[in-house]
């Protein structure tokens, strides 16, 4: 058997006149977790909907594992957990009885149900609420059951739409630890974000999307490599501020590609060759002697944010 | 954090069938009225009734209604029982699709693999289930007092208890059309109740007046027989009198008989309830 697949052929969203999302083609194949990115009403929300059977295609399949949603919705989702769009709990019911209703309907075995309601509340640090009414959780509490609904069947496969929304800070980082354990335990994650430092963080591959239509999907460094070039950036800060010619001084040394002035004392510069490249491009840094304070490489975040507005704004 | 490990034990899960899933969404449907006070209110309604004729009774003993079991149940159930069906139907179904649409409680169960009609059916037995259970709370009473001025009720008073089974079902049935077709909860609560207290037997009435005709179309024509079969005997189908002397018009009025009122209120808890699962089954949640 193959991995965990996600495969969206020609699928298309229209409401009324408006086209939500325009003949997507997608392929998602093996343990992975993979970022969807784009901006507000690119079809985000929309295509995770029509994988789950919240909405229903115009035209196009959405299959996951082989299987048709709307064809076979009990087939296809089987292996699939999702959290779509901030769900609302039962509010009279307790985290406890909510979660006992989703494995009840997923099948769980009722000598595992309890230990695994606890795991899955543990691992959002819920367990404390366990028995209490979800109708007074605040919004961050609500997002975490919501999660756990999610993992409580251990699916192969987890479709998850902003996560981390209305999370306080630990529990994204909680979000990042949990999605980091399913890759490690082989499974499929496709995760809307707006998120560019978390999607860098624990996302191999990405899939973006603007106005209903893919712009690129590939693996993080092949889609920024191909967008902002295999340049690395560095930015650097002086002690104190340039003189004129420190541009083109800059621009002389060896590997270094591209020079842009930020501020008085700052620059952004772009060069070849790696780690090793940049090992040599701070030695000569130093022993050019303009009074170097700071040295900061771009992150992987930086390029995958550079990247995100290139393709944006490339109305491609 | 307490990430599980790669070595965690798989879930040996296996996906329930359909029929399975369906008692669980209506026992966990149950679950939410019961823990909604929905349940509760409705209980306290019928609990009042109850009190109120048991009451009433015990403390002026009316002639009009102990002289036998025909005028006792006529009175304590048939005044009472059609109302109750509509409150509780109309609560226990009323917002079932509407409410998961409005309060997003759709997003938590629908991502789920459980096809939409065992979500639906699944709802509409639970509000069946807990529709019975107050029409079978209010009989109890009924029997209780009856029993204890008159004696063990009449084979009518059952069969008029069955009919007000088919009716439950078939104002479940109506409800969940327009659970279905709104988006708003309160607004398809609201809709169902109005038509089924009041709108259709003015309908009906305005018909039957102006038109001349027999209201075969309306379910307040056909829920009558719930009251008619508690009756000596059964009420004429078609009766022409002159109101106004033998020189006036001539007034008719229309009972349904039994197979016809049986025939309405299934046909109306079939075409309701299907219509209902066609739009739901389009439905896309926005
Ligand atoms: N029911 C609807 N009727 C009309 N238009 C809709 C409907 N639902 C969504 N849309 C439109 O479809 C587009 C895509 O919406 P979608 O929710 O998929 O965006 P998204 O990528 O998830 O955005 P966000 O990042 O803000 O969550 C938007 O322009 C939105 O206005
Ligand atoms: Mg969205």
């Amino acid at each position: 058997m193959t991995g965990p697949t996600l495969e969206a052929t020609n699928l298309t969203k229209q409401f009324g006149s408006f086209t939500a999302v325009h003949q997507l083609n997608l392929r998602v194949e093996g343990a992975k977790c993979v970022g969807f990115l784009g901006p507000n009403g690119a079809g985000k929300t929309t295509t995770l909907k029509m994988f789950t059977n919240f909405i229903h295609p115009t035209a196009g399949t959405a299959r996951i594992n082989g299987v048709d949603v709307m064809e076979d919705k009990r087939r296809a989702l089987e292996e699939c957990g999702s959290l779509i769009e901030t769900p609302e709990i039962y509010p009279a019911l307790t985290p406890r009885e909510a979660l006992s209703y989703i494995a009840d309907l997923r099948g769980i075995p009722s000598r595992d149900r309890t230990r695994r309601i606890k795991e899955v509340l543990d691992e959002v640090r819920m367990t404390e609420w366990i028995d209490a009414r979800t109708g007074k959780f605040s919004k961050g509490m609500k997002q975490r059951v919501n999660i756990a609904a999610a993992l409580l069947p251990d699916p192969q496969i987890l479709l998850l739409d902003e996560p981390s929304t209305g999370l306080d800070p630990r529990g994204v980082a909680e979000v990042r630890d949990i999605v980091l354990a399913l890759k490690r335990q082989q499974r499929l994650i496709f995760m809307s974000s707006h998120l560019l430092g978390e999607v860098s963080d624990m996302c191999d591959e990405v899939a973006m999307i603007d106005h209903g239509q893919l712009l690129a999907y590939d693996t993080i460094e092949n889609v920024t490599n191909r967008v902002v070039g295999e340049a690395d950036l560095v930015e650097i800060g002086l002690a104190a501020a340039a003189d004129g010619n420190l541009e083109a001084r800059l621009g002389a040394i060896p590997g270094v590609t591209l020079v842009t002035r930020t501020d008085a004392r700052k620059f952004t510069l772009r060069f070849r060759g790696g780690p090793a490249g940049q090992q040599k491009l701070l030695a000569d840094l130093v022993n050019a002697q303009i009074g170097l304070l700071s040295f900061t490489p771009a992150t992987s975040m930086a390029r995958l944010e550079d990247t995100y507005l290139k393709l944006i704004q490339g109305g491609y | 954090m307490a990430t599980a490990d790669a070595t965690a034990p798989h879930l040996d899960r296996s996906l329930p069938d359909s029929w399975t899933q369906i008692t669980r969404v209506a026992q966990y449907e149950l679950l939410n009225f019961a823990r909604s006070r929905r349940f509760i209110v409705l209980l306290g309604i019928t609990g009042a009734i109850a009190a109120l004729f048991t009451v009433l009774i015990a403390h002026y003993r009316p002639e009009s209604l102990l002289v036998g079991p025909i005028a006792f149940y006529g009175t304590f159930w048939g005044v009472a029982i059609a109302f109750l069906v509509d409150l509780a139907a109309v609560f226990f179904a009323g917002d079932a699709i509407s409410g998961e649409f409005q309060n997003k409680t759709g997003y938590f169960l629908f991502g789920n693999p459980v096809r939409r009609s065992s979500i639906y059916l699944g709802k509409a037995t639970a509000a069946f289930v807990a529709g019975l259970l107050v029409i079978l709370i209010y009989a109890a009473v009924a029997v209780g007092n009856g029993w204890y001025y008159l004696g063990p009720p009449p084979m009518v008073f059952l069969e008029s208890v069955a009919f007000s089974v088919l009716y439950l079902l078939s104002v479940i049935g109506v409800t969940l059309l327009f659970s279905s077709l709104f988006k708003s909860g309160a607004m398809s609560i609201l809709v169902s109740l109005l038509l089924f207290l009041f709108a259709f037997a003015v309908i009906e009435d305005v018909i039957v007046a102006l038109v001349h005709i027999e209201p075969w179309f309306m379910i307040t024509y056909g829920s009558a027989i719930i009251t008619n079969v508690i009756n000596a005997s059964y009420p004429a189908h078609i009766v022409h009198s002159h109101p106004f002397g033998l020189a006036g018009p001539v007034t008719t009025t229309y009972t349904a008989t039994i197979p016809e009122g049986v025939a309405i209120m299934l046909t109306y808890a079939i075409v309701g309830a299907v219509l209902g699962y066609l739009l739901f089954r389009r439905q896309d949640f926005t």
